[in-house]
């Protein structure tokens, strides 16, 4: 078996923002075949700036720390900042990820983007 | 605070039992003798193996001679298959087994298939269960070797041994009369049953048989292969010749030691052992499907080992509920791909029919002899505050 780091233990048995928003301003869902794993943001935009974030992830626990903690990075951040926010970055943030759960950081950039994506659809 | 520790992945291991190790220690020091050495000292570590032996044989009603000692499950069943492919090749080419066997099953067969050889894998029923007329339409003039799994370690399926132990006499017989020269023979990986229900090789008509010490609270690093006499085998380790020919390497002596000692504490223990398990086993089935929504049981309900539950759980992946479990103190395992080298979803509950999704949120409980009664209120409350949890989480359970 692999080993997880501390911090993406942390935010696994401790995930921050977990749960739904009312009315969000986008969502974005990202899944994966391979894992099994199903990874959903909600967000909430004000001033151009991501002003709250919440997670639901169906999965093992480098997705639901994964989760947990990109929302604690997006948080706050304007839509250019948060659209820069790649996979590495999250993984970075984690302290690390076995080489064979990358995927999972994956699957929060694409989730994130497709927030976004859909908060810009529903904007037009 | 102390997180008391419920262990509950008995058919991964088993924790080695106490009076094993007492058995085992002289050997691990003062009585170190290579059992091949004439002096007293190797003579008295070749008069422990040869009484283990004999302990072991007479447990599944087979001949002192019968049996070879390996380094595990893993080895004996890479014998039975390898060595009677090598053996037998001249008279035929095919072998059949199933798609739920072990992966010490199924990775020779793959490696047979590379070097020539035609393996047929049955398909089993939705609870996991090997047609015996599916075997018997399956083997042809060329088929040499039959294996199929005493019980699965994953789902805990028993399979129809004994029927199929007497297919292949008939296959045999017949094949006598019409002056065929192929011989076939039939081996079964009891890995999972050895020590845990009666096993009489004579009644099951097998020709080869897989056991693992570890699995019934013996040491690691040491099994056996059961071949029955004058089944035709090659060796896959040569050197000095040791245990007959078959499997040379001077022999692990405490070990072996180990091993007879919970074959002699399994065979006084194993009938309550077995009502004991049992009991327990379908209370927490029963508790589990009475506390918890959408929760389905893998394998079958009645044909089942009496240590293992298995379940799939709506909404949750297994390495998630292995790791909130852990933190609780309670130690379990998961088919879900997430918690494997391959990241691919146990191949056992996917042959049973089972979606990718709900092996990914399987788990597996399996029950030992140290397990408590006491042990199974402590688990579920654990197991409901878990998924409740996890499912709060989760984007795909809507309470």
């Amino acid at each position: 078996m692999f080993k997880y780091s501390k911090k993406l233990l942390d935010h696994f048995f401790h995930p921050k923002n977990m749960g739904k928003i009312k009315n969000p301003d986008g969502v974005g869902v990202a899944g994966n075949p391979i894992c099994g794993d199903v990874l959903k943001l909600y967000i909430k935009i004000k001033e151009n700036k991501i002003a709250d974030i919440k997670f639901e992830t169906l999965g093992c626990a480098a997705a639901i720390a994964v989760s947990s903690v990109l929302t604690e990075m997006v948080k706050g951040k304007t839509i250019d900042e948060a659209l820069k926010i790649k996979n590495e970055d999250i993984v970075k943030e984690l302290g690390g990820i076995p080489p064979q759960k990358i995927h999972c950081s994956l699957l929060g950039e694409e989730a994130l983007k497709k927030a976004i994506k859909d908060w810009q659809s529903k904007k037009k | 605070m102390r997180v008391k520790k419920i262990y509950l992945d008995n058919a991964a291991t088993t924790p080695l039992d106490p009076r094993v190790l007492k058995a085992m220690l002289p050997f691990l020091k003062e009585e170190y003798g290579n059992p091949s050495s004439l002096h007293s000292l190797g003579q008295r570590s070749r008069e422990a193996i040869e009484k283990s032996r004999e302990i072991i044989a007479n447990f599944i009603k087979a001949k002192t001679d019968e049996i070879f000692f390996t380094s595990g499950g893993t080895e004996s069943n890479n014998f039975a298959i390898k060595g009677v492919a090598f053996a037998n090749e001249k008279f035929g080419k095919h072998i059949i087994t199933s798609k739920i066997e072990h992966h010490a099953v199924l990775e020779p067969c793959h490696w047979l298939e590379k070097n020539g050889f035609k393996v047929s894998y049955l398909d089993v029923d939705k609870n996991g269960l090997i047609n015996v007329n599916q075997v018997e339409k399956t083997i042809t003039d060329e088929t040499i070797l039959v294996s199929i799994m005493h019980a699965n370690n994953e789902i805990g399926t028993i399979e129809p041994i004994v029927e199929i132990g007497n297919l292949i006499k008939k296959v045999r017989e017949e094949r006598k009369e019409r002056n065929i020269k192929t011989p076939i023979y039939f081996h079964t990986d009891a890995v999972q049953t050895f020590g845990h229900l009666p096993i009489n090789v004579n009644e099951l008509n097998v020709d080869l048989l897989s056991a693992s010490a570890h699995k019934l609270y013996g040491p690691k690093g040491t099994g056996l292969l059961y071949i029955k006499k004058g089944v035709k085998i090659e060796p896959l380790i040569h050197g000095g010749g040791h245990e007959k020919g078959l499997r040379s390497g001077t022999e692990n002596t405490a070990g072996i030691v180990g091993f007879a000692k919970a074959v002699e504490i399994a065979k006084k223990e194993m009938d309550k052992e077995y009502q004991r398990l049992t009991k327990f086993r379908d209370l927490l089935i029963e508790e589990i499907f009475k506390k918890i929504d959408g929760v389905s049981l893998n394998g079958d309900r009645y044909l089942r080992l009496p240590n293992n539950i298995n379940i799939s759980v709506k909404g949750v992946e297994g390495e998630a509920m292995v790791l909130y479990l852990d933190k609780k103190g309670i130690a379990c395992s998961t088919g879900s791909a997430c918690s494997s080298h391959s990241l691919e979803p146990s191949h056992v509950l996917l042959a049973i029919g089972k979606s990718p999704e709900e092996a990914h949120s399987s788990l597996r409980i399996t029950l030992g002899r140290f397990t408590k009664e006491k042990d199974l209120k402590i688990f579920i409350q654990a197991l409901t505050e878990t998924i409740n949890y996890l499912r709060k989480i989760s984007p795909l359970w809507e309470k």
